[in-house]
């Protein structure tokens, strides 16, 4: 028999009593939802950028024909030389006239070192953000892939108002995640950071050091 | 400076280390000032008791459904991992999970594998066996990195390096890390890490990491970190193997934000950490990076056997946050070096002697006051303080009817212990023998010895009164 029989078998032989229901989590979080007046967009938004900015997340309400224009900007105040970037923002980002683009549009084993030594910051698009934590939500695909929001010092990342989601909960519910989740789906609460030496908070451990939220708002926001 | 030898050493010499331990200022200060910042970290996170009570019943609910059906969901997540393109294995020990691991690593000719913080890697010893298989395991989590950097093995689940100091460290770098200068500033500490192991994702051909829940409907594992370490070893190296305890499974994506909100608030008091990393497979044709190969290895070690009792399997409920070692006076005390296993403190206290057996490990479960304590936090129920006392009990007698043995059942047994409580049995069931014991102890009080054995090492003698009860009792009635 092989390791995998063997485990099956003794779990399967193991004294199985009374089965527990199925555990109802939507009822756990309607009735955390029923306790309190619904969100407004407008709180949802300040809680958002309020967390964020506890994670030590940067968030610049830009709109949507102005983000490009306040992208170039934060470039240049932050000394970023070069911009990696999907391919559907090419035409907007040199329109706006921002230097040193970098279309990710070559598998990472062919230019690794590059990405790696010599690009300074990332734009990507995220799928929405989660009010209660400050959250991120980056589903990585093929014109924007994993290791974007990842490598690069400085994460850029646009977020629509519109997507944002009282918790973790909802924001998986209403996009009906456990459908279609792509190969690697992230949530990102701020720039990379570490407490392991002396528990003393160091930010820029492994990924990013500094991640600035371009917040999509409209006139009434 | 400590006085520990810092490396795992048996658990049954415990008692031992647990006294070096206890002399060791330092030490404690270490421990007494980091446990008591993650104790207030997370009442904070917790201001309404009752909302805290809904929330971990619900994750005690979660858990325990996902165990009842442990084999069906465990075949259902290989299936779907196995239609996501990722390799399944079994492993029932840590000899075979490092077998397996080992084979991949060469059917790859891997030099280097980049290591994310995972604890079951650390119960199979997988850095010793890569290290005789000739292939290097570098651990990129700057805690893990900092102990393995110093040839010693984590004190801690959450926080490794929380027995060092600031100024511990920065001599280890200064010493060990090539071109190093020597510096007591914590951000230039995490730079020089950060610089050396940016290097290491770049040329490693496997990535190794845990897995915090394993869910079986969309066959995703869900990596919880703050430091981006675990995204670059999932994401650089053309393969990524990820090990994990079978338990981790759960079955649906919604059973996952309950039991994340309270891991992540339990541990380090955070809401949530930086990265929540959901991986459903490898690089699919067209995307631009991410592993091209990726495996689960599903390691039981001893498992099955707490599985195999309706009120142990409550032990593999855990979601491993480390709130019970935070609150434990004991482990508080003695810091997790001197259990002498890989998991300390009181989960490890429960889990260790299904893993290691009872002949090593049944002082352990000893180590408790009993205070109740982990209980209480346990965000998912646990009642540590009741398995405590059963495993206490599995070390001192054959297994019940009807109950197989434990490894290691009935190890601690002895028959000088048997009996003392056989004489005590007879003695208070039968009423004659039980008055002529009392007169005889109370007229011959004066040849009570003076030195009683453990009793008489910090409590004064004890001595039988001048009189018995029952006769107190009589001349008080006159």
């Amino acid at each position: 028999m092989s390791a995998r029989d063997h485990i099956l078998q003794r779990l399967r032989a193991a004294p199985q009593g009374q089965p527990p229901l199925p555990p109802d989590v939507p009822g756990f979080y309607a009735a955390l939802g029923a306790a309190l007046p619904a969100s407004t967009r407008a709180e949802r938004i300040d809680l958002f950028c309020d967390r964020m900015a506890f994670w030590h997340g940067e968030v610049v309400r830009v709109s949507r024909e102005s983000w490009p224009n306040e992208l170039r900007r934060l470039c240049a105040a932050k000394g970023v030389r070069s911009l990696l970037h999907g391919e559907q923002y090419s035409e907007v980002l040199t329109a706006a006239g921002i230097a040193g683009l970098k279309p990710y549009d070559r598998p990472i084993e062919e230019w690794k070192s590059e990405l790696f030594e010599n690009t300074d910051a990332s734009l990507t698009s995220t799928r929405g953000g989660i009010a209660e934590t400050g959250t991120l939500i980056v589903w990585p695909d093929a014109s924007e892939p994993r290791l974007m929001s990842l490598v690069p010092p400085i994460h850029f990342a646009l977020l629509d108002a519109d997507q944002l989601y009282d918790n973790l909960f909802a924001a998986m519910s209403a996009q009906s995640w456990s459908g279609n989740l792509p190969s690697n789906a992230l949530l990102v609460s701020g720039p990379s950071k570490t407490a392991d030496i002396q528990v003393t908070l160091a930010y820029g451990a492994h990924g990013p050091k500094e991640l600035v939220v371009l917040l999509l708002v409209d006139e009434r926001d | 400076m400590s006085t520990q030898a810092l490396k795992f050493v048996p658990a049954s010499e415990f008692k031992e280390r647990a006294a070096l331990a206890v002399a060791d200022e330092h030490l404690r200060r270490s421990f007494r000032g980091a446990m008591d910042f993650l104790i207030g970290k997370r009442a904070a996170q917790f201001p309404d008791l009752a909302a805290f009570e809904r929330q971990r019943a619900l994750a005690e609910h979660i858990r325990k459904y996902s165990l009842a059906r442990l084999p069906d969901l465990l075949e259902l997540l290989e299936r779907r991992l196995t239609e996501n393109g990722v390799q399944v294995h079994w492993a029932e020990n840590g000899e075979q999970a490092n077998r397996i691991i080992i084979d991949i690593a060469r059917s790859h000719s891997t030099r280097l594998m980049v290591k994310g913080k995972s604890m079951v890697s650390e119960e199979i010893e997988l850095n010793h066996a890569m290290a005789e298989a000739g292939m290097e395991a570098l651990e990129s989590d700057m805690g893990e990195y900092i102990v393995q950097l110093d040839g010693e093995k984590p004190s801690h689940i959450i926080m490794p390096a929380i027995h060092k100091t600031k100024q511990e460290i920065s001599r280890l770098f200064a010493e060990k890390v090539p071109g190093a200068g020597y510096t007591e500033s914590v951000d230039e500490l995490i730079g020089i890490g950060r610089a050396v192991l940016r290097e290491k994702f770049m040329i490693a051909e496997i990535g190794l990491s845990g897995v915090n829940f394993a869910v079986a409907e969309t066959g995703t594992l869900c990596l919880v970190e703050n430091e981006g370490n675990g995204r670059m070893c999932t994401t650089v190296p053309a393969v990524h193997i990820a090990v994990t305890g079978i338990e981790k499974v759960v079955e649906k994506l919604e059973h996952v934000p309950p039991l994340f909100g309270l891991l992540t608030r339990s541990a380090t008091g955070q809401a949530i950490t930086t990265y929540f990393n959901m991986i459903s497979g490898p690089r699919k044709p067209g995307e631009k990076d991410g592993p091209r190969e990726m495996h689960l290895v599903l390691v039981d070690n001893g498992r099955t056997q707490a599985y195999s009792d309706e009120q142990m399997r409550a032990t593999l409920q855990c979601i491993r946050c480390g709130a019970c070692m935070n609150h434990c006076p004991v482990y508080t005390r003695i810091g997790g070096h001197a259990y002498g296993t890989t998991y300390p403190g009181p989960i490890g206290e429960i889990i260790s002697p299904h893993m290691m057996g009872l002949a090593a490990t049944h002082v352990l479960p000893t180590a408790s006051s009993l205070c109740g304590a982990c209980g209480e936090v346990c965000p998912v129920r646990i009642p540590i303080p009741d398995l405590l006392i059963r495993l206490r009990g599995e070390a001192q007698h054959d297994a019940r009817p009807g109950h197989a043995p434990l490894l290691g059942q009935g190890a601690a047994k002895s028959g000088l212990v048997d009996a003392i409580w056989s004489g005590w049995a007879a003695l208070y069931t039968r009423p004659a023998l039980y008055r002529a014991f009392g007169w005889l102890a109370t007229r011959f009080r004066v040849l009570t010895p003076p030195l009683q054995s453990g009793w008489t090492v910090s409590r004064t003698p004890l001595k039988p009164a001048k009189r018995t009860l029952h006769e107190q009792m009589a001349a008080r009635k006159t």
